[in-house]
């Protein structure tokens, strides 16, 4: 094993194909929170540092550029490395308030700020919200919820995990102030769930 | 596949734009009906031409896309045929005519009859995107009042139309609420096609260039066109079935076949049309038709 030098953040790679992989990531996403809950497949690859997945960040560099803020949890903080990957193939501001994040990337799922934490937009520009973008290491096994709303025929299932003790208390109260509220992109390796604020969730079987 | 042409990057947009509109199109979607502005750019037509849709198209076409656009129900019109050569020029994507093999349909007025599936993603030309400009000419009005959700006004309205001519006389871009929460005016699609917005398993997207706004309905989203309980939605009836493929229940096109006043009722979309009579269906004007019906939108 190389142990001589940390990896440059140059060294590593962005995409092989921008063009087409920052569409094909886009269009997971948007599908993705088209349709809660149904699992989307990101197509790309490149070479993050650690302990940013492939998945979060071909999202981060399809969606982010100098008109963009980032937040990092204190995962993706443990070095300067992810900051520097994503300024120098976003162009992104990386902010320390999650209040002013376009997007916030987060590692640690089970220890997810509150969501009033992040900018929940306004009633006239609900729009001037987070994205939160969640690195799990599974998309299965966790305690089943049971979305509906928009884009779900239905009823479909999530048992994503780990996810905090409180997440459907906090879905609800996220969806109670719609049209405010964040939009969660939930990521396991190339695999994506959409959970924008429209969804619906409450504990399924119980 | 036609050859690419060198001198553009893929589907035109430079790639800062198009991240620009993917982000709205992303908010756009989790928050059904809400208007989200956008930095609009100029693009090669003018802009009566659905810049606004063009540059959704635009963000959201891959390689492996196959694209239909119509204007009126028609894929040949000057229109449809100049969007449609700009995306196989600069994007290389495939086109096609046919509804179902779309994976995006670029509109500029009607859904096609073909019921639309999942996968697939409609986008539509939108000219004034805001359905209470007319009640009120202020945008931080407006804002407000969707933020509130104030909607007595267009109540008012429609319910003046009733007063006046005893029934809702709007037939074109008639408002409907999407998700119980925002009212949206559906671009100048005739009612007729309301009904097609509502539970449909496609994602729908809006794009208006000149007022810089993108907003979307996800499939399987309940869509509500206003109406009263003494004055339900309706709508419109055609007497009789379409004049040279017999459908009935579809939407009619009038087309005028001589100074005499002769006439008849055909199918707006023309691949549905062809399509049926293809299939060995005979509409009591097939044969004394003349055998290309062309028309353009009447604007
Ligand atoms: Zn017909």
């Amino acid at each position: 094993m190389d142990t001589l030098s940390p990896a440059h953040p140059h060294s590593l790679s962005g995409f092989a194909r921008p063009v087409a992989e920052s569409q094909s990531t886009f269009h997971a996403a948007m599908m993705a929170l088209a349709r809660p809950g149904q699992r989307q497949t990101l197509a790309a690859s490149l070479t993050p540092p650690a302990p940013l997945s492939e998945g979060v960040a071909a999202l981060a560099l399809a969606l982010c550029d100098f008109e963009t803020t980032i937040w990092l949890d204190p995962a993706f903080t443990v070095s300067d490395e992810i900051a520097s990957y994503l300024r120098f193939h976003t162009g992104a501001r990386i902010v320390t308030s999650p209040a002013q994040a376009n997007f916030a990337l987060v590692g640690e799922t089970a220890a997810l700020p509150a969501f009033d934490a992040f900018a929940l937009g306004t009633l006239d520009y609900p729009d001037r919200s987070t994205t939160l973008i969640l690195q799990l290491p599974s998309l299965d096994g966790g305690p089943p919820f049971a979305l509906s709303g928009p884009g779900v025929a239905g009823e479909v299932s999530l048992a994503a995990h780990p996810l905090p003790p409180d997440f459907e208390a906090r879905m609800q109260a996220n969806r109670a102030v719609f049209p405010r509220g964040v939009d969660l992109l939930i990521v396991a390796g190339l695999s994506l769930i959409g959970l924008p604020r429209s969804t619906s969730i409450r504990k399924a079987g119980g | 596949m036609t050859t690419l042409h060198p001198g553009y990057n893929f589907a035109y947009l430079d790639e800062q734009t198009k991240r620009m509109i993917r982000r709205a199109i992303l908010k756009a979607v989790a928050i059904p009906g809400y208007q989200v502005p956008f930095a609009s750019r100029e693009m090669p037509m003018p802009y009566g031409w659905g810049t606004g849709g063009v540059q959704v198209t635009a963000a959201i076409l891959g390689e492996g896309d196959v694209l239909k656009v119509i204007d009126q129900g028609s894929d040949d019109t000057t229109n449809a045929v100049s969007i449609r050569k700009f995306f196989e020029k600069t994007a290389g994507v495939e086109t096609t005519t046919e509804t179902a093999r779309a994976t995006v349909i670029q509109t500029r007025h009607r859904i096609p009859e073909t019921a639309l599936q999942e996968g697939q993603t409609i986008v539509y030309q939108v000219p004034i995107p805001e359905p209470l400009r007319f009640l009120e000419p202020r945008e931080t009005e407006t804002r407000t009042m969707h933020g509130l959700e104030e909607y007595g006004l267009m109540h008012v309205k429609l319910y003046e139309d009733i007063a006046t001519h005893g029934h809702i006389a709007t037939t074109y871009a008639y408002p409907v609420k999407v998700n119980g929460r925002y009212l949206m005016d559906p671009s100048p699609t005739p009612k007729f096609d309301n009904p097609k917005m509502d539970m449909s398993p496609a994602l729908q997207l809006f794009g208006a260039g000149r007022e810089k706004r993108i907003y979307a309905i996800p499939p399987y989203t309940k869509v509500v066109s206003l109406d009263f309980e003494d004055h339900p939605f309706e709508v419109n009836k055609f007497d009789k079935p379409c004049a040279l493929c017999a459908a009935e229940g579809v939407y009619l096109d009038e087309v005028i076949l001589d100074d005499a006043g002769g006439r008849m009722f055909v199918c707006s979309d023309t691949d549905y049309c062809e399509t049926r009579r293809a299939e060995g269906h005979r509409g009591e004007m097939l044969g004394e038709a003349p055998a290309f019906v062309s028309r353009e939108p009447a604007e």
